[in-house]
């Protein structure tokens, strides 16, 4: 082959492992989840799997348990993660060090964030010795009673905010640092309040990185279910922890596909919002 | 003007205050668990608890490292993050580098297949991929474990060694040429030791991510158990002190490589949102 032809193949033969890796590991398990969420045994169509799913007891509280969580927990986390974002572009010194205390949650896993948590909430745990340290409370508190849906929820959200708000920290402040610094300065010059700046010029140009990261957590959110196990025990239930259950301890992967299908829908409708939601000006006057 | 200048003091001391708080927000959990798993393990039974290891034990660490089946666990959680470490690289590498250097038909179109994969949970990957694997053999092995990971990094991988290549100017690269080296010659030689610090950090990044993941190792494993999917497993009938320590087991990499990898997380993952 002539060097010119080469030049136009080697892209191609550079990509050609991935995509035959993705096909193989994304398209393909796509196609057998369906197929294991509709089929019936003997071959045929069914929307049985999905029956047993619904009128399953735990599936109600599931979706209730998940969607909420995922409504306090986005909010919490991206006003935590603007207020980080803005502390390391501050310029402030020892700024890499705050970088690395902020960036350390990222590399911690769902379980390892829950146990922490557990640390602090469960019964003989530091929240409570502080307490009782500080003369607030004579005996301790049962914060992650089975009764206690209010402060299960409060931990399980707190642990969450807690562990996922380093990456939307990270994306913002990617974000930030192409924000033309003149912007800032001409708000400046007119006088702006810090709030002023974050309303009407940072959140507007941070847009497409808020956009980025709200599908990103969002899709993740629905998938959260270790963190929960650990503080929680079995308080709590979401739907990743029910397709979980069904497939490893009822023993039923039709129904666990059928589960994972629908946390795929839910993943899907919230980007396809989040697009249209956070259409650019352009876009909107279309 | 004096209280323009004492103004400005303030406000910046008051950053400092709530930099410093949001640290201690995000460090004290972590201190209070380090806290526990370094105390004897009658000391984790106390209550009001301590704030500090005193005495400093490593006695709780070991009982987690010696109890049934942990050293296999976290021997199968390496070799998955290696192996993952391997094959996203080998595969993700020249996909990023293709990406980053080639304009080419297509180009557009791969990018978006690698973003949307994002949108599939992991939930919808392992189930079928478990029962596919038990047919074809290939269940609860650190191997087939490994490709499952392998595919949940790898659009990260393609992502950011695609802007740490991009990051590395391309005239370099053209002068080797004209210098003789061809194209091989010159990613090997030019390329690839200007990208080495950010698909270092990438690396870094892809073993934590593999490392951490615990539904798909749940799902696809029985006997060989990575770490978080050992002690997911045992969590509701395992003592106190197992669960302190094997959780500081499992955040303790994230401490140390998230210092070496922090300044270069914003090219990872700024340029990946672009």
């Amino acid at each position: 082959m002539t060097r010119r032809r080469w030049q136009l193949v080697t892209p191609y033969l550079l990509l050609l492992p991935s995509t035959i890796f993705i096909l193989i590991f994304f398209a393909y398990p796509m196609v057998e989840s369906f197929a294991l969420a509709f089929r019936a045994d003997d071959g045929g169509w069914t929307l049985k799997h999905f029956e047993a799913m619904v009128t399953d007891v735990a599936f109600v509280p599931a979706v209730r348990t998940t969607l909420l969580l995922v409504v306090i927990i986005i909010p919490v986390q991206f006003v935590l993660a603007l207020i980080m974002a803005l502390l390391i572009q501050a310029k402030l010194k020892f700024s890499s060090i705050f970088l690395y205390i902020y960036s350390i949650p990222l590399g911690i896993s769902e379980l390892a964030a829950g146990i922490v948590w557990f640390a602090l909430f469960t019964e003989r745990g530091y929240l409570n010795s502080v307490l009782i340290n500080l003369g607030l409370l004579n005996t301790p508190f049962i914060f992650l009673g089975y009764q206690n849906t209010g402060w299960l929820i409060a931990a399980v959200v707190l642990a969450e905010a807690w562990r996922a708000t380093s990456i939307v920290m990270i994306i913002l402040v990617a974000g930030l640092q192409s924000i033309p610094g003149e912007y800032l300065e001409a708000a400046d010059v007119f006088g702006a309040s810090l709030w002023d700046k974050v309303w009407r010029v940072i959140l507007p140009l941070l847009k497409p990185s808020l956009q980025v990261a709200l599908i990103l957590r969002t899709i993740l959110a629905f998938q959260v279910f270790a963190v929960v196990l650990a503080v929680t025990g079995r308080g709590l239930t979401l739907l990743a922890a029910e397709a979980y259950l069904w497939y490893n301890t009822y023993r039923n992967p039709n129904v666990a596909a059928a589960l994972a299908t629908l946390i795929m829908l839910l993943s899907i409708a919230s980007t396809m919002i989040y697009l249209w939601g956070l259409r650019t000006p352009e876009e909107q006057s279309l | 003007m004096k209280s323009a200048a004492l103004k400005r003091y303030l406000g910046r001391a008051l950053t400092y205050v709530l930099a410093i708080v949001v640290a201690l927000w995000v460090i004290t959990p972590i201190y209070l668990l380090g806290v526990a798993a370094f105390s004897e393990q009658s000391a984790i039974y106390t209550f009001p608890k301590q704030f500090i290891s005193s005495p400093f034990s490593t006695d709780t660490i070991a009982f987690f490292l010696r109890s049934t089946g942990v050293s296999k666990a976290i021997t199968n959680s390496v070799i998955v993050a290696l192996l993952t470490l391997f094959f996203t690289m080998l595969i993700g590498t020249p996909a990023g580098y293709a990406i980053a250097r080639f304009l080419f038909r297509g180009r557009d179109a791969f990018r978006l297949l690698i973003v949307s994969t994002r949108a599939f949970p992991i939930v919808i990957l392992s189930i079928p991929l478990a029962v596919s694997f038990i047919e074809w053999d290939l269940y609860d092995s650190v191997y087939s474990l490994a490709l499952m990971h392998t595919a949940l990094a790898l659009p990260f991988t393609i992502l950011t060694t695609s802007s740490v290549f991009a990051s590395v100017p391309r005239d370099l690269e053209e002068a080797a040429t004209t210098l003789g080296c061809n194209q091989f010659e010159a990613f090997l030689r030019v390329a690839l030791p200007l990208a080495l610090p950010g698909l270092a950090a990438a690396m870094l990044f892809t073993f934590v991510l593999s490392w951490n993941e615990v539904f798909a190792a749940v799902i696809l494993t029985v006997r060989n158990r990575t770490l978080p999917a050992l002690v997911l497993t045992v969590l509701d009938v395992s003592p106190t002190p197992y669960k302190f320590a094997g959780g500081f087991v499992m955040l303790a990499p994230s401490l140390v490589f998230m210092f070496f990898i922090r300044k270069y997380l914003f090219n990872l993952w700024g340029r990946v949102t672009k």
